[in-house]
């Protein structure tokens, strides 16, 4: 177990040096605006400009601004610990960007996971229970909306019916509720209605995904051995059907996590939540490259540890698993 | 004696698909004493293990109908509440199946999977239940049951998970054991050990055994009785010696030929069946196995033959309109090694003499 | 059937010639751990296994699953490299061949799976999937060849030609293996290697399928290695047969001898667990049920292999590995307390049937 969790580690290691490479060279090969002129505000004097493209290094060739870059994130290497680069746009530093904002995008995606797992996984048992039955027709017809309707979309018919401000039925917190709630509870409440937006396409993927295991499960040898020792009907959906069907989840839900924790773009966007995810948006939005290669950094970091960690849980939940 | 331990009569299990009625099992009769063994044979779709799975109620299809008798203990178990039928389940009856990995759950200790069979039946305490799988695993052979009981199904050999499912299905000292095809995912030497064991714990607990399989060899060891299944019918019927030295139905014969027998002389030619099982849906009229039949004449092709005694036998039951004294003749003349075709034209010729 | 039989008659069945000699023949599959994949172990599947093959007959290998007899015929057939020895085709070296050397050799020997529905592809018409063969050799290049080719081939199997254009789910178990059977006959070659041929099969379908292979075999002058684990089967079949335990084999003798004097405790064992589709024969008989499992090949026991399950094992058996040798009677063994023909007349119900 620990061979091969050293080996995983040193494989997330290449994946993320690698990861770093591509998002470099789309960002820093292929021509998109110019850092230095961005920075420079409006109208500069081409002195000013070159004077910017020293300071950020940009008139090296571009083999050294990577290795400077990459001298910069590895924690050993320059004394100054993970270093991001900073941020053309706001001049800060970009880790502790991202840091402050790291809390409100777990807030966001703790919230919208528990909310889609306890929806979801409840409705895949019944509709695979009862399957044919008008309840399992009706939930998979739902579902199956959800799952098509982008978020950005969903989030947007969301606001237009329920925000405090402009919806039609004016109950909810909306746009930019987050940042201006002061309390726990506040922002809690403003993030009711990016929470069900997050979650409804998840529940749906979920519930349907548990649905075909449970179906199939079901079919097993094993569910005939539990009737025919003469368990009750629920003992053998639950102890025996469902403990077997919703392993594979648990590899859905590490990645899904993973892949929230570096940020719910659209979601954050559509909300105006101040989390990672719009931290990203608004870079991509100013070739602000810096930032860009520090979320897309930071978000590969997630789902990369992600499915380590799943890898090992798996070991624990399925005892056929043995590394 | 008294009333037999299982009843089964005229039952029928039909399928409603979108293809037409299957109709798997179509009616159907036999009984099992007490302490006997009887073996159920066929090939794939003769309805053998539906039929069994219907008399433990785990025939759970939304389009199945069902009809017909099943008594146990003189209970009627067609018409038993779902929880009666529970309380049976695992607990009177208890069943095997044929492939011991999958019919074992992958994520349960194998004691675990034991245990909660008996507390599904008994109110003893898990450790009290715990404590009968580690008998129940010592009881079948398995080495270091203890040990061995805290382990996973994927950590046995398949001889062991076998023995395993037959300590799980013995556990609450049932009346009668349904073995699906016990032997048929395993190797011949470990096959020999499951055969003996389950003989052995038969004769110490008196159970009551329905062995199904398509290995004639098998029910040759273990059955007291033998039905001959084809096409959801039951073709022939009677003690095992019958059916081996004087089967009375061409489906039967066409079986023992097309099998190499380790007690024949190695040239012995094989006699297929030929053709292949009918569908259920669109069986054939009158006796189903008309089509394959090598002795068919035009009648048969629209008489339904009913299972009826045979002459001189009334334990022998067979469902074949040809007369009883022409299959004798006919199975006279296929154990001396001549081939279906020529003994047909002997026996016709022979009969129209007589006519 | 005469067409191909015409073709192979230059190769007509010649007695005692060798077609393959294999010797010292090894396949171990190497175990892996820790954090640099050392090799820490093997499963040793094919263990220094050394026999002939005679051109037109019909070679039997049995044994239990796990003992090495499917590894075996892929080393035959060279679809996997062996560890170590040597296997002869015809005189030539193919233990270690390549490449064109390897294509050359497929036109030689061909295979029969176990399993007739997963080893056709379900997206391919049955003529397409018979000139597969055809195409991947570039024989019978224009298309009317090709056809009428496969459509001789569906004859010879019993398949009815006018189904040229069917797909595999429109067949039955047994003419799918039919089909199976046709494709490897499809480039005339010189052995076939069946594994487990009718073991998916229901019975009354097995005896057609068997029938067949026992017919080309004769008609086609082909040599036949035929993989079971059904003992009346291979008895029905085989010329001679290779008894396997745990990557060996140890007992190897014409069909005749080793069913009615087979020497190997093992094979009397084998031969007496076999339920015999007799009642009279089967109370007669003393089943000897071996105790526990077969051990497993990574690490397989000192001495005799069977020693750790054979009610005869004594000092010697469990310190020194018996060769395999001629034993009384003929049959080769690895043993070194063969049955007497008292204890084999009481488990072996063949033997009992020769006696009388």
């Amino acid at each position: 177990m620990a061979a091969y969790i050293a080996r995983r580690l040193l494989w997330v290691v290449f994946l993320l040096f690698t990861i770093t490479c591509i998002t470099f060279v789309i960002f820093s090969v292929l021509p998109s605006g110019d850092p230095a002129v961005a920075r420079a505000g409006r109208s500069p004097s081409p002195q000013l400009v070159e004077v910017i493209r020293v300071q950020l290094g940009l008139d090296k060739s571009k083999p050294e601004q990577f290795i400077n870059y990459i001298g910069d994130i590895l924690p050993f290497v320059g004394g100054n610990g993970i270093y991001l680069g900073f941020s053309y746009q706001n001049n800060t530093d970009v880790l502790p960007e991202i840091l402050e904002r790291l809390p409100v995008t777990i807030f966001l995606a703790t919230g919208a996971v528990i909310l889609w797992l306890s929806i979801g996984i409840p409705l895949g048992v019944l509709s695979a229970v009862k399957t044919g039955s008008a309840l399992d027709r009706i939930a998979m017809g739902i579902a199956l909306l959800f799952i098509s309707a982008p978020v950005y979309f969903f989030g947007l018919v969301a606001l237009y019916l329920f925000d405090d401000q402009i919806g039609i039925w004016p109950i909810l917190p909306g746009n930019s509720a987050y940042g201006e709630a002061d309390s726990l509870l506040g922002k809690a409440e403003a993030l009711i209605m990016p929470w069900c937006v997050l979650a409804a396409a998840f529940a749906a993927i979920y519930a349907r995904f548990l649905r075909g295991n449970l179906i199939d499960t079901l079919q097993e040898d094993y569910i005939r051995t539990a009737r025919a020792k003469g368990l009750s009907e629920r003992r053998v959906i639950f102890r025996h059907g469902v403990r077997a069907a919703i392993t594979p989840i648990v590899t859905l839900l590490g990645l899904d996590i993973g892949i929230l924790l570096g940020g719910a773009i659209l979601t954050e966007t559509v909300f105006n939540i101040p989390g990672i995810g719009r931290y990203a948006f608004n870079a991509i939005t100013v070739s602000d490259l810096p930032v860009i290669q520090g979320t897309v950094l930071f978000g590969a970091f997630f789902i990369v540890m992600m499915s380590l960690i799943v890898d090992i849980l798996y070991a624990f939940i399925d005892p056929r698993v043995r590394y | 004696m008294g009333a037999p331990l299982l009843e089964v009569e005229n039952l029928k299990v039909h399928f409603e698909t979108e293809d037409g009625l299957v109709k798997a099992v179509d009616g159907i009769s036999y009984t099992v004493d007490r302490g006997q063994t009887l073996g159920i044979v066929g090939e794939s779709g003769s309805g053998k293990s539906v039929s069994s799975l219907t008399v433990m109620g785990l025939t759970r299809s939304r389009n199945a109908r069902i009809s017909g008798t099943v008594r146990f203990n003189g209970k009627d178990l067609l018409g038993a509440s779902e929880e009666d039928m529970r309380s049976i389940r695992g607990n009177d009856i208890a069943m095997i199946f044929q492939d011991p990995l999958s019919s074992l759950h992958p994520f349960y200790k194998v004691g675990a999977q034991i245990a909660e069979g008996v507390r599904a039946h008994r109110d003893v305490s898990k450790a009290q239940a715990w404590d009968r799988a580690v008998e129940m695993l010592s009881l079948v052979g398995i080495p270091e049951p203890r040990k061995r009981a805290d382990a996973y199904p994927h950590e046995f050999s398949g001889g062991m998970r076998q023995r395993a499912m037959i300590a799980m299905a013995l556990a609450n000292d049932p009346k009668l054991l349904i073995a699906d095809e016990p032997t048929t995912a395993l190797d011949v030497t470990v096959q020999a050990q499951i055969l003996e064991l389950i003989e052995r714990l038969q004769s110490e607990f008196d159970t009551a055994v329905v062995v199904i399989t398509h290995d004639l060899g098998v029910v040759a060891e273990m059955a007291d009785e033998i039905s001959v299944m084809y096409a959801g019918r039951i073709v022939e019927k009677a003690d095992t010696d019958t059916i081996f030295a004087a089967p009375e139905h061409p489906y039967t014969w066409g079986l023992l030929s097309s099998i190499p027998r380790l007690d024949a002389s190695r040239d012995e030619e094989l006699v297929p069946i030929p053709g292949r099982p009918p569908s259920l849906i669109n069986l054939p009229g009158g006796c189903s196995f008309h089509p394959r039949c090598p002795y068919v004449r035009e009648a048969h092709k629209k008489v339904d033959p009913k299972l009826e005694p045979v002459a001189g036998n009334p334990g022998h039951q067979s469902a074949c309109l040809l007369d009883s004294s022409v299959r004798r003749k006919l199975w006279s003349e296929l154990r001396t090694g001549v081939k279906p075709d020529e003994a047909r034209a002997d026996v016709m010729a022979a009969e129209e003499k007589a006519v | 059937m005469s067409i191909a039989a015409s073709e192979t008659s230059g190769s007509a069945p010649v007695a005692g010639e060798k077609i393959m000699e294999v010797d010292g023949l090894f396949k171990h599959f190497p175990i892996h751990a820790g954090f640099f994949r050392r090799q820490v172990g093997a499963v040793k599947a094919v263990d220094g296994i050394s026999f002939d093959v005679m051109r037109g007959e019909t070679l039997g290998l049995v044994g239990e699953s796990g003992c090495g007899k499917s590894t075996t015929a892929r080393l035959l057939l060279r679809l996997m490299a062996p560890t170590d020895g040597s296997i002869k085709f015809e005189g030539q070296e193919i233990a270690d061949a390549k490449g064109p050397e390897l294509k050359a050799l497929r036109r030689e020997m061909q295979m029969i799976f176990q399993d007739p529905y997963s080893s056709l592809n379900p997206r391919k018409t049955v003529g397409s999937i018979i000139s597969d063969p055809f195409v991947i050799h570039g024989m019978h290049k224009e298309g009317g060849a090709r056809k009428k080719a496969v459509q001789e081939l569906m004859d010879i199997v019993g398949l009815n030609p006018e189904h040229y254009n069917r797909y595999p789910h429109e067949f039955s178990g047994g003419q799918r293996q039919r089909i199976g059977v046709a494709r490897a006959l499809a480039l005339k070659p010189k052995v076939i290697v069946a594994d487990e041929p009718v073991s998916a099969l229901d019975v009354s379908i097995q005896a057609q399928v068997l029938n067949l292979l026992r017919d080309l075999q004769r008609d086609l002058g082909l040599t036949l290695i035929f993989i079971a684990h059904d003992l009346s089967v291979v008895r029905h079949m085989c010329d001679r047969v290779a008894v396997m335990y745990l990557g060996r084999i140890v007992e190897l003798a014409t069909s005749d001898q080793l069913y009615s004097h087979p020497r190997m405790p093992y094979t009397g064992a084998l031969m007496s667990a076999v339920p015999v589709a007799d009642p009279r024969l089967a109370a007669a008989k003393k089943r000897q049920v071996l105790t526990g499992d077969v051990p497993s090949p990574t690490n397989p026991p000192p001495g005799c292999r069977f020693h750790t399950r054979c009610w005869k094992a004594q000092e010697i058996c469990r310190n020194e590995d018996p060769p395999l040798e001629p034993k009384d009677g003929g049959n080769l063994a690895t043993c070194h307390f063969p049955l007497t023909d008292a204890e084999v007349l009481e488990r072996v119900p063949t033997a009992r049937n020769v006696e009388s």
